[in-house]
């Protein structure tokens, strides 16, 4: 559910495909109208930002109908009762209320996932990218308990990972509130270790996020910022909040392999390597270590970044004498449990390894939570539905929901520079339906004006019955058509993450 | 387990193994243009018969399962005769242009006609006369190269889902097309790109790899794919310092050799003329090339400037862990924990 | 009480020879007679002899008249029916002795014949089941459903019955693997797409006798443990479609297929699969797979239909006659079936007739006749008087018979050892005018034109051996092509896919065998020895028989003939590009060719 799998993760969306041939059920919950749910038994098509109410009917339904696991819930959770109550009100009928979903397709889903023997949930930025998304991943992870869906082969709750290593930079440590293998930095074990291991005095108080750092600039707490590898400028949500904060940043430095709109913004730009051009390692969504090799020089005089690193940490008076990326390795995997048993030697004769890989001996970890959650027993969480943080009026009667295209990645850095790529997919099209074009008099191709409470973008149209009537969908690909000034940087107050899904917007026909 | 004799050698193996798989375990080579082990197996193209004594004709070894006792001759006069005979039928209707074809020396046709000594086909008549589909910008599709092997068609509907491609017509007619034979993108083709991959022969043609090396003067380095979390497998070729080629790492855990657009094709971005390739700082609000030094030293200097809390970090979801780790490491150690990166988006 | 009973033939060759203008010119007639309440039509299935069609017999005397028209009632009405005389010019006439004869008894064509598979066809009205009890059928059903499914498969095997689809495959065996397959679910399919050209016993059979098939597939049901049928039968073949769908229907209502047959607790459930005409449907993977909706096209065995068929499930597959047999087996008794033919082929084969020979039609004779009894008595031997030359058995998979093995003795062994088949029993019958490289270049066009493109022996052997043999009756042939047309052929033959493209080769390995002269002669000579091939004619003018008249070198289109006008003219064979136009223009038949 939330996850366009076919073009954002189109390997596991063939492999989605290949299962349904071989006999398995497919359940699709999109706001959209996605390749996946022409495959899909059943497709759950729910106005866009009500997933945890979704989600809540489906579990209703399941208890209701008594498919729920008893006996993984009494042996392996603790809280049922109170998510059991919570979810009481959120009857099928009551859902269809919320979610735009009829009831009997509600239903007829909760039948399906309960009815199987294993079940996987399947998600990315649909769920997450809400004011309300952690709870609605608490919900998703009450539904896989609910079902005993969890610690077993081809089941529990899969976050798909968007980037190459968006796994690998969480492990670690490329968060504010924890080092490596997720160790908090106010926990005083893990802090003195690491002052111990770098040799450093170390702070313990948790630092900012992505959107606290760019308030945080705005409002003066931060004076230094070092972009590497990331282009804010266009991923961001509400792009003219983050132009404004890099604008007034009194040093920014950025690392990049192209001049991106935020290097364009930048002090220093220093030339980095791209992955073709260093060895290292990535973690995919699988949490799979696989090792990354060189193929070829960086051009001029670009490094990689790790290089970059060390001679800036050696500028800054701190003696780092690395020799390599496996050396550096070598020190993540001392420093962090999870990582432990890895190491250059095993990934070259095993290919890959699951973390967590506790020892040298240690095959790796095909799925998590087997007998025992990490926290002991499966928490249930109760979630209560909340409207989007913005909601449609009379100004602005759309909803704008973003993502991506099977052609282009993320801020289109790197695609863009693709020719074929770039030749087949050159220019944005917002997705409008038949419904909306008719009534605002647009055609296939007519340039319309998308406007929110924080700006506007002109672009072309794509008429298609791709997605319901009042709902826009544009991708951020593109620095011609920047959505994100569009968005909604109202963040989920727990993950920080903007909604990045919802926002009201109003459609006009150009010219 | 089930025993066998294969050219006076035997083997044992499990009992629905093929002939094939049991002559790999013994380290005999059996040429094939149609098996592929992750699809469904059809027998199509007859280039792995095999004699099996007491079986009335030849025995397509790749789909013919192993039974107790059975003995089986590999590269017997009869079945080099027909193997000759193949070979000899599908040069006489595919152009010998091997000279400028992309695909020599990677082409099991050729590799066949080598092995066997077949050099010009006994039979002149008539040929397929196909348009090139060539208006997509990932790969060309020249359906006179084709042997009809159905890879392709297979690795389309079996992998990727899509179901692009399927034959049309019959008999010596046969071809390989997208519906209405209309270009490729017409049709459901996503441009994965596993056709070309599967591709025995020089019918299917990335255009950028074109007049930039042999295949055995390319070097091939396994790496991992710079797009999504999957974490693809990916087999770059490289000739020089230049990437001039991608496909699937068959040996990769999380992919098994499949790939997306994106991954096959979209590596160029390499090669772009925009790339960073010297460090610029920005004086008197333009950002002018500078050297390594000048640049690190300004840094050094700026941190140092501010306190730990006021500096923030953002890391990154396309650099390698070993680079994540030394920049929270970096950030941290000057005192500040404000490091994010774009998980959230 | 009807007084008579007039059966019309109404299989697809007497319809197409006027048997429904018949019928309907009847009806007219026995009103006008006022007989309609007397005498009882009957619209029967084939009778085999359908070069005399349409057939018109009357019961109770057994009086057979042929080559009737709906211009022939009213005089057969009035002076048969009203007034009982023997309309003599509708008898049939004995072409040696030219007499006319009354029963169908009587007549050779039949008289050799050994008719149990087809023994209701062109008898009872196969869109009436009742008529097909009263003969006894589904008798053999109601044994079978009181044996044990061994018992049944047993029976099978011990008659010795071989399908006669083709290969002559033991069908008790074939059903004995079907039978220790282990599954929930199993299938009968008939295989009902005849194909070969010329062959059309299996569309005789479910005109005439549909229930024998239905039948045949509930035996075959309990002895494998199936309780679900396919037939798979070509779109071409409306009749047979639209009499199995009334036979089906009849049955149920009968109890006799569906749940619960006879109360034994058995079910069983047949259902019809149109396939669209495709030549390689008829091989039994490519069936199965056209019946799941997919393309169809071979698929490798093993695994066998028997272990691995029908969307997955072990599947027995049967063609039409082969079916039909089955319930007299279970009738009559293995030991009374196995009586019947030769030592490893037992019982009777239809056999299609076609070609230069007098009678054309379908005959069922015992295993194990002679060729030359059914060339001969059967079928009155060769057109016009001309010569025997061969036998085309088993059409395109199979091969040529010559004159000298006319005394073979027919059986499914003896055909396959001298490069024929049985196959589905087709006889083209060919005379001194046919020439065999001719015929296998026909044949071969076929199998081209057929091959599903699969595999690339017979997608790409059969298109080259084709080029050859076109090339050879052009007069282009060279000599090497000999030796690669042999080649070529063992080697499609031994690596095909399915048995369409390892028998394709057939028609040119037996002409190779037994007339490698005439290819000899096509290639050295640039001579067709049977004068077919238009491109190795010479043509030259006859003096005696030219007028002068011109027309002729009109006609030609090289200027290749010269002459004054009323002198005779002549043909200069250097430019002669042997059009045949001036053949075909000249009034007199003085353009010959040698």
């Amino acid at each position: 559910m939330g996850s366009n799998t076919t073009e954002t993760h189109p390997v596991l969306g063939y492999r989605m495909k290949m299962a349904k041939k071989k006999g398995a059920s497919l359940i699709v919950a999109d706001p959209r109208k996605i390749e996946l749910a022409d495959h899909a038994d059943v497709f759950l098509q729910l106005r866009p930002g009500t997933n945890e109410a979704l989600i809540n009917g489906i579990i209703n339904v399941i208890i209701e109908e008594r498919l729920s696991d008893d006996q993984f819930i009494a042996e392996r959770t603790e809280g049922y009762e109170e998510m059991a109550a919570a979810v009481k009100k959120y009857t099928p009928e009551y859902v269809e209320g919320i979610t735009g979903v009829a009831a009997g397709d509600i239903r007829k889903a909760a039948r399906l996932y309960a009815g199987a023997e294993s079940a996987g949930i399947y998600y990315t930025m649909g769920i997450t990218q809400h004011t309300n998304g952690t709870n609605t991943v608490m919900a998703i992870a009450n539904l896989a308990m609910v079902t005993g869906n969890m610690g077993k082969p081809s089941s529990g709750i899969n976050p798909l990972r968007g980037q190459n290593n968006v796994q690998g930079a969480c492990d670690m440590g490329g968060l504010p509130v924890v080092f490596t293998g997720y160790q908090r930095v106010d926990n005083e074990a893990a802090l003195s270790k690491f002052e111990k291991a770098w040799g450093v005095k170390l702070n313990s108080r948790p630092g900012l996020t992505v959107t606290e750092i760019m308030d945080g600039i705005l409002n003066g707490e931060i004076k230094a910022l070092y972009v590497m590898g990331e282009n804010p400028a266009l991923s961001d949500a509400n792009i003219h909040h983050v132009m404004e904060a890099l604008e007034k940043v009194e040093f920014l430095v950025v690392q990049d392999i192209f001049l991106t709109e935020t290097a364009a913004k930048a002090d220093v730009v220093l030339p980095a390597a791209a992955f073709a051009e260093k060895v290292g390692t990535f973690s995919n969504t699988e949490r799979r270590v696989q090792m990354v090799r060189k193929a070829v020089n960086a051009p001029g005089e670009a490094k990689a970044d790790w290089l970059i690193l060390q001679e800036l940490a050696n500028k800054l008076g701190m003696e780092w004498h690395y020799e390599g990326p496996d050396h550096i390795f070598q020190e993540i995997a001392q420093l962090t449990p999870a990582y432990a048993g890895i190491s250059y030697q095993r990934l070259e004769q095993e290919g890959g390894l699951q973390w967590p890989c506790p020892s040298a001996d240690h095959p790796g970890t095909l799925y998590l939570h087997e007998g025992q959650f990490s926290r002991g027993k499966g928490l249930f969480t109760p979630v209560e539905y909340l409207p989007p943080a913005e909601e449609t009026d009379q100004e602005y009667p759309l909803v704008l929901t973003t993502g991506r295209n099977l052609y282009h990645y993320h801020t289109g850095s790197m695609t863009r520079q693709s020719k074929p790529l770039n030749a087949f997919k050159p220019e944005e099209f917002a997705q409008i339906s038949r419904e909306d074009a008719d009534r605002l008099g647009i055609k296939n191709g007519d340039l319309v004006k998308v406007s929110s409470r924080r700006g506007e973008v002109e672009v072309k149209a794509d008429v298609t019955e791709v997605v319901p009537t009042g709902v826009i969908f544009m991708t951020f690909h593109y620095h011609e058509v920047p959505v994100n000034v569009l968005t909604n940087n109202q963040v989920d107050p727990i993950a920080k993450i903007p909604e990045l899904k919802v926002c009201a917007v109003k459609l006009e026909k150009v010219g | 387990m089930v025993s066998l004799t294969i050219n006076g050698q035997s083997v044992e193996v499990e009992p629905e193994a093929t002939i094939l798989q049991a002559a790999e375990k013994l380290g005999i080579f059996i040429p094939t243009f149609c098996y592929d082990p992750e699809l469904t197996l059809v027998g199509a193209c007859r280039m792995c018969v095999v004699e099996v004594e007491k079986a009335r004709a030849l025995m397509a070894s790749c789909c013919t399962p192993v039974m107790d006792g059975m003995v089986v001759h590999t590269e017997s006069e009869r079945v080099i005769a027909a193997r000759k005979e193949n070979l000899n039928l599908l040069i006489a209707n595919h152009p010998l242009d091997c000279l400028t074809c992309e695909k020599t020396g990677a082409c099991r046709l050729q590799d066949y006609c080598y092995q066997y000594g077949i050099s010009e086909s006994d039979y002149h008549g008539d040929k397929k006369d196909y348009e090139l589909d060539d208006t997509n910008p990932f790969f060309i599709r020249n359906m006179n190269k084709c042997i009809l092997c159905g890879l392709c068609v297979r690795t389309c509907h079996e992998i990727n889902g899509a179901g692009a491609v399927e034959f049309m017509n019959r008999g010596f007619d046969s071809k390989v097309t997208a519906a209405f034979d209309d270009p490729l993108e017409n049709s459901s083709c996503v441009f994965c790109g596993m056709c070309v991959d599967a591709c025995p022969v020089g019918a299917l043609t990335p255009k950028h790899g074109i007049g930039k090396g042999r295949p055995w003067e390319l070097k091939r380095v396994k790496t991992v794919c710079p797009y999504c979390g999957t974490g693809c497998g990916l087999e770059l070729y490289v000739k020089g310092n230049t990437v001039v080629g991608a496909k699937g790492d068959v040996t990769s855990p999380a992919s098994r050799g499949q790939t997306c657009v994106k991954g096959r094709f979209g590596f160029d971005f390499l090669q772009s003329p925009e790339r960073l390739k010297s460090p610029l700082i920005r004086k008197n609000g333009e950002l002018v090339e500078s050297s390594w030094d000048e640049a690190l030293d300004l840094i050094a200097k700026k941190f140092k400037e501010v306190k730990g809390t006021e500096l923030a970090g953002l890391a990154s979801a396309r650099v390698t862990n070993e680079e994540n780790y030394l920049f929270q490491k970096l950030l941290r150690s000057l005192g500040s924990n404000n490091v994010d990166h774009c998980a959230r988006l | 009480m009807y007084e008579k009973h007039i059966l019309i033939c109404a299989g697809t060759g007497c319809i197409s020879s006027g048997a429904l203008d018949v019928e309907e010119a009847l009806i007219e007639e026995l009103k006008k007679h006022n007989l309609q309440d007397k005498v009882r039509i009957i619209m029967s299935g084939c009778h085999g002899f359908c070069e005399k069609g349409p057939l018109f017999i009357v019961y109770p005397e057994d009086i057979f008249y042929c080559e009737v028209t709906a211009e022939d009632m009213p005089e057969l009405v009035e002076e048969y029916l009203v007034k009982g005389n023997i309309v003599e010019r509708l008898l049939y006439k004995d072409p040696t002795t030219d007499k006319r004869v009354i029963s169908h008894e009587e007549i050779p064509f039949y008289s050799k014949q050994m008719r149990l598979v087809l023994r209701n066809c062109g008898v009872i009205d196969p869109e009436n089941i009742d008529e097909y009890i009263i003969r006894g059928g589904y008798s053999g059903m109601k044994k079978a459903l009181e044996m044990e499914p061994i018992e049944v498969v047993n029976a099978v095997k011990s008659s010795g019955l071989r399908g006669r689809g083709g290969a002559g495959f033991p069908t008790g065996m074939k059903w004995e693997f079907a039978y220790r397959s282990q599954n929930d679910k199993k299938y009968m399919v008939c295989n009902a797409d005849e194909g070969d050209p010329g062959a059309f016993m299996d569309r005789s059979v479910l005109e005439g006798d549909p229930h024998a098939v239905l039948e045949g597939l509930v035996i075959g049901g309990r002895a494998i443990g199936s309780d679900e049928a396919y037939i798979y039968v070509r779109a071409e073949y409306p009749l047979a479609i639209k009499r199995l769908r009334t036979a089906i229907a009849q049955a149920e209502e009968y109890g006799l297929l569906g749940k619960n047959i006879f109360n034994s607790g058995i079910d069983f459930k047949i259902n019809i699969k149109e396939g669209a005409g495709a030549f390689v449907c008829g091989e039994e993977t490519a069936l199965l797979a056209s019946i799941e909706g997919e393309r169809g096209l071979p698929r490798p065995r093993p695994p066998f239909p028997a272990v691995k068929g029908l969307w997955g499930k072990p599947t027995c597959i049967n063609n039409v006659e082969t079916l039909a047999n089955v319930p007299l087996i279970l009738r009559k008794g293995a030991d009374w079936y196995s009586s019947i033919g030769t030592e490893g082929s037992k019982g009777t084969k239809i056999f299609a007739l076609t070609g230069k020979i007098n009678n054309t039609g379908l005959c069922e004779v015992p295993m194990g006749i002679s060729l030359r009894e059914i060339v001969y008595d059967i079928g009155g031997g060769i057109r016009n008087g001309k010569k025997y030359k061969a036998v085309q058995i088993g059409g395109p998979s199979g091969g040529c018979i010559p004159e000298e093995l006319l005394d073979l003795p027919i059986d499914f062994d003896s055909l396959t050892a001298k490069g024929a088949m049985m196959g589905s029993g087709g006889m083209v019958v060919m005379d001194e005018e046919t020439c065999m490289v001719d015929l296998a270049r026909y044949f071969l066009s076929f199998t081209q034109n057929e091959s599903c493109g699969k595999c690339t022996p017979c997608r790409e052997g059969t298109k080259r051996m084709l080029e050859i043999l076109l090339r050879i009756t052009q007069g282009k042939g060279e000599p090497e092509d000999i030796p690669r047309l042999e080649k070529l052929a063992v080697s499609v033959k031994d690596s095909s896919l399915c048995g369409l493209g390892q028998t394709a080769p057939n028609p040119v390995l037996t002409t190779l065998r037994y007339f490698r002269d005439e290819y000899e002669a096509h290639i050295f000579d640039r001579r067709c020895p049977a004068g077919q091939c238009k491109d190795l004619l010479t043509y030259y003018i006859d003096a005696e028989l030219c007028i002068g008249c011109r027309a002729c070198i009109k006609a030609c289109p090289a200027e290749a003939i010269t002459g004054e006008k009323k002198e005779p003219h002549v043909i200069d064979e250097a430019k002669c590009i042997s059009c045949g136009a001036c053949f075909d223009k000249c009034k007199k038949d003085a353009v010959k060719t040698k």
